[in-house]
């Protein structure tokens, strides 16, 4: 049995119900992410992915089991904490529209840094770790200046990925940031992922429809297998 | 906190079109009211303290309101006259220690003339007891001088020296009395009253320029030359009204019902105070109605803010579920949308106050000619207030989007739903 302290993310026997609904949405009887370990997960629309990110960032609480990130019970927390967790852990990453279309690219990569301190003193200097992490991923300084808006959308996507990543936050969450790329930009920018979190040593949560993206990833997980009430449902 | 309190701004400015537009609808609206406001109360003023240091105004009986408006404001005209006995007879009762004749009916080009004694200058007071003083020349000693309240001078251009003559009734094309010009011997400083706007001469020289007229026309035939008036009786059968000042205060009401009781003739005696709130009275729905209405107009422009604010709210709910990723709390959110709402008021009223100094500026001189005097300075403390419950007014209209804005970022949580 693995010690929780070596987990990234930890989910025991948990189960969650939207409110009004009779049935439940997600149940999840054991799910680990290591610490630094890149996860593909695999989750058609309709398996209860959205539900998991809400529980992963704490924007929702499961009515039964644990949920830990780092070691920190979600449950335990309140929801101001809980905000305050996400803000100085978790790094996501959407599907597109990732940016505030008026904040420069720069500006985007910077925002963690407003809402989290530890995140802010971690970056050291955040205007060059900032610097550092766009020339990292390809960002032409031309560029760095504009509005995230006037961007296009595989830089946009590259933006996001900076400013997930910015003040080394344990866990990168990506919620299929491809699907907005044409095919040969999908991988580019999943490399540059997979380098950029190796090399920041957080671990890696990627969901994504798209099983032929899993390549090279550590782990290859498909949510309807973990998802006992979607089982039951299908059946 | 201020970190995000920043951000707020800088995703007001990125909707600066449309925030703009609610902003000069609030600027607009707190304009009208603070000038509803400031006219109000600065109107009231400079009305109310038209006259002061006078017991009694007395003129033929009619309304207390309608003396008042031709014997201070020189407006409108008297029904009738009184008589010079009646003048003199009031003006040695043992209780009045002064009385100034007051003789209306001229004019100079649109400006009412006034005939009465050089004590008028001394006796007649404004504002909080201010006595009349001279920014050139000196009183009328002379028929045929005149003295001239400081705007007929300065729409005129006339200086002390110059030479102006009377037209009879008030129309800017009366008959002249050309034949009897007046010298200019003295000019009054501003006082933001009725006098301002008045040419006074001697109560003589009133009788003088009629001496060869009769029925409103000169009489044909008959021209008595400017130099030969001294040798008639210049006493005057009839004055339009007189004031009064008493020895003593306390006798105000016993001699106003001496007079109200004269037996020689029907007069009416009133209180210049009284009777000027009395007059302010009559105009009191008015400025209720008025003020009314403009803060309706602060309304339906904050309301308007809360309508900007929550249709952009829609548009925005990617924005805000990108700021749930990044770690903001309802709070921080709902917080971002009312700090936006409240700003906005805020520069709102900032720029209404500038629009109304902006417009006292250029459009004081103009409200001058009709007797509202408005003073560039600092809002009062009634008009601090009506600031502070447009600010107030704002923040209330603010939360409705802070609280929907809530709501939302409870309810999207990171995935935002169109």
């Amino acid at each position: 049995m693995t010690h929780s302290v070596n987990q990234a993310i930890r989910i025991e026997e948990l189960t969650y119900r939207w409110p009004r609904q009779c049935a439940d949405c997600l149940a999840i009887s054991h799910f680990t992410v290591a610490h630094g370990e890149r996860v593909f997960l695999h989750g058609p629309s309709g398996s209860g992915k959205s539900t998991l990110l809400a529980l992963l960032g704490g924007v929702a609480l499961p009515q039964t089991g644990r949920i830990e990130l780092l070691g920190q019970p979600l449950t335990a927390l309140s929801a101001h904490a809980r905000d305050r967790f996400r803000a100085d852990h978790v790094g996501f990453v959407f599907q597109q529209f990732n940016l505030l279309p008026w904040l420069s690219a720069r500006d985007n990569v910077l925002l963690p840094c407003i809402f989290s301190t530890r995140r802010r003193e971690r970056a050291g200097d955040p205007q060059q770790a900032a610097a550092r992490l766009l020339t990292h991923l390809d960002l032409a300084p031309a560029l760095w200046q504009k509005p995230a808006a006037e961007l296009s959308v595989g830089q946009q996507q590259r933006v996001a990925a900076a400013r997930a990543l910015i003040g080394q936050p344990g866990i990168l969450i990506a919620d299929e940031p491809t699907s907005a790329l044409d095919a040969p930009r999908q991988q580019a920018f999943i490399d540059l992922l997979l380098a950029e979190t190796a090399a920041a040593n957080a671990a890696l949560l990627f969901v994504s429809h798209d099983v032929r993206l899993a390549a090279h990833f550590d782990r290859t997980v498909a949510l309807a297998e973990v998802n006992c009430a979607a089982t039951e449902a299908a059946t | 906190m201020r970190a995000v309190l920043l951000l707020a701004l800088k995703s007001a400015w990125a909707r600066r079109l449309t925030l703009g537009i609610a902003l000069v609808a609030i600027a607009l609206a707190s304009a009208l009211l603070l000038a509803v406001e400031r006219v109000r109360s600065d109107a009231r003023a400079s009305f109310t303290q038209s006259v002061s240091g006078v017991d009694l105004v007395v003129g033929a009986r009619s309304g207390a309101v309608q003396l008042m408006l031709y014997a201070v404001f020189h407006s409108g005209s008297a029904t009738n006259n009184m008589r010079w006995e009646s003048f003199e007879a009031l003006a040695t009762h043992p209780a009045v220690d002064w009385a100034v004749p007051l003789s209306l009916g001229d004019g100079h080009r649109g400006f009412p003339v006034l005939g009465t004694s050089a004590a008028y200058f001394d006796r007649l007071r404004y504002g909080d007891r201010q006595a009349l003083t001279f920014s050139a020349g000196k009183p009328f000693a002379e028929v045929f001088e005149a003295v001239l309240g400081s705007e007929v001078a300065a729409q005129l251009g006339y200086r002390p020296g110059d030479h102006i003559t009377l037209s009879h009734g008030m129309a800017e094309l009366g008959p002249e009395h050309a034949d009897k010009p007046f010298t200019v011997v003295g000019i009054l400083a501003p006082t933001g009253t009725p006098v301002d706007r008045t040419v006074h001469v001697d109560l003589a020289a009133i009788t003088a320029i009629h001496l060869d007229w009769a029925g409103g026309a000169p009489l044909p035939g008959l021209a008595i030359p400017a130099e030969q008036v001294r040798k008639f009786d210049l006493q005057p059968q009839e004055i339009t009204a007189m004031l009064i000042g008493l020895k003593s205060r306390g006798d105000v009401f016993r001699l106003q019902r001496h007079i109200n009781g004269y037996r020689g003739e029907p007069l009416l005696a009133v209180m210049p105070g009284v009777a000027l709130d009395e007059l302010w009275q009559t105009l009191a729905t008015v400025e209720q109605t008025l003020f009314a209405l403009s803060a309706l107009v602060v309304a339906v422009g904050l309301a308007g803010l809360t309508a900007t604010l929550l249709a952009g709210l829609n548009e925005r709910r990617r924005e805000l579920a990108i700021l749930r990723a990044l770690g903001a709390g309802p709070r921080e959110i709902f917080m971002m949308l009312t700090v936006e709402g409240l700003l906005v008021t805020a520069l709102g009223v900032f720029l209404g106050a500038a629009l109304l100094a902006a417009g006292i500026v250029t459009l004081g001189p103009l409200l001058r000619e009709y007797g509202v005097h408005l003073a560039l300075r600092p809002p009062a403390a009634n008009e601090w207030g009506l600031v502070v419950s447009i600010l107030t007014t704002g923040l209330l209209a603010s939360l409705v989007p802070g609280w929907r804005a809530w709501q939302i970022s409870l309810a999207d949580g990171l995935t935002p739903r169109n």
